[in-house]
């Protein structure tokens, strides 16, 4: 480890070898981060095919299940809600799930009894 | 009486459980049972006079209870306050935050799927919406957390020149896509689709619009993290204010998936 920069303004800047900070923020090294975002790239790519391409029935279900996909990749290693406690998952899918039941339900009501 | 001390004395066991609440069974060794205990060993004849205190072990000590104040001005490992429940208070507040966001864009994502059928003919989600532009949109501000999460790792490592040069990516980033949705919402205009034109036009730009002002947010908030760096005013314990941004920022990224995929990709 060596601390031999300073910006200026009184702030150190530290740089550790690559060993010391392999272990990134949470469990998860910079290289993972990269190839999830190669993954969540890669199905962003496939959602836009999927959008030309004439598949039938699956359509619907295939760009559901990769939005799905998508979201929980992100919520759980770039927010790192996966290694974090587990109360913040609590305060976040709660309110995702309540915001689910109560537009579905809303949305179902509009489509039944709807002009 | 004590012998918490005395060398080869058993070490103090770690009395939380589950989220670091305190366990308050009936172990002898906690402070309430120590306290007790203390009470009994006060020797009978009331309370002494002025004069100096007595060297009377009140117990507090040895339980910790006198550590309160200074454990409670601790901070966790991410730099935030500690709090009785061991997790940071700004973090679960960005949290519940988030949470609460979550039914705010759920309001307007269902309102747009309501009022999507909801135009003249040829102004319709399905002969207005240019899909490989706002794919490379969506491309942009998907690789821009990738630099968020890079700069929370910077920091996390504590190096704040990579944290700078990460968090003013992603605001580039960010400025990007905002400056890709003021042209798409150009198009439209010129193309005849305004704010009150029809009301799948109204549900379109309050969702997006919406959407574009949180990513705007987001950018001003990068861009005053970067100023408070480089005036050293995040340093060690303050680094936490650089992940509660980036979750701010994931969050963004997350409602533009699921508005991607359900206003853009999937058909009238």
């Amino acid at each position: 480890m060596s601390v031999d920069t300073h910006d200026g303004h009184g702030s150190e800047v530290e740089d550790l070898s690559a060993d010391e900070y392999g272990e990134g923020h949470h469990g998860a090294t910079d290289k993972q981060y990269i190839l999830i975002a190669v993954i969540l790239a890669a199905m962003t790519g496939l959602e836009v095919t999927l959008s030309y391409v004439d598949v039938g029935p699956i359509f619907l279900p295939a760009l559901i299940i990769l939005m799905i996909a998508k979201f929980v990749t992100v919520v759980s290693y770039f927010m790192h809600l996966k290694f974090d406690n587990r109360i913040f998952s609590m305060m976040f899918y709660m309110g995702l799930i309540l915001a689910v039941f109560v537009y579905v339900v809303a949305l179902s009501t509009f489509h039944f009894f709807g002009s | 009486m004590s012998d918490a001390g005395t060398p080869g004395a058993t070490p103090p066991e770690d009395k939380t459980s589950g989220h670091g609440a305190p366990d308050l069974g009936n172990d002898p060794s906690s402070p309430g049972n120590a306290l007790t205990e203390t009470i009994d060993e006060i020797p009978m004849g009331g309370i002494p006079g002025p004069g100096p205190a007595p060297d009377v072990d009140t117990g507090a000590e040895r339980s910790g209870l006198t550590d309160m104040p200074e454990e409670s001005a601790e901070r966790d490992e991410h730099g935030g306050h500690a709090s009785t429940t061991g997790i940071s208070n700004n973090k679960l507040a960005m949290w519940l935050f988030l949470g609460s966001e979550c039914l705010l864009f759920g309001g307007l994502i269902s309102t747009y799927m309501l009022y999507r059928g909801r135009h003249s003919g040829s102004l319709g989600p399905d002969q207005i919406y240019d899909i490989p532009f706002t794919s490379v949109s969506s491309f942009v501000l998907l690789m821009s957390s990738l630099t968020m999460v890079l700069a929370v790792s910077s920091v996390a490592r504590g190096n704040l020149r990579n944290t700078k040069l990460w968090l003013t990516i992603t605001a580039l980033l960010g400025a990007t896509f905002v400056g890709g949705q003021v042209y798409e919402f150009t198009t439209f205009y010129r193309e005849g689709l305004g704010f009150t034109t029809s009301l799948f036009s109204s549900s379109f730009f309050t969702l997006t619009g919406f959407h574009g002002v949180h990513v705007t947010v987001g950018i001003i908030m990068l861009m005053a993290l970067v100023g408070m760096i480089s005036r050293g005013r995040v340093t060690g314990d303050r680094a936490e204010v650089v992940e509660l941004i980036g979750l701010y920022w994931h969050f963004v990224d997350i409602v533009w998936i699921v508005i991607f995929t359900l206003v853009y990709l999937i058909p009238a």
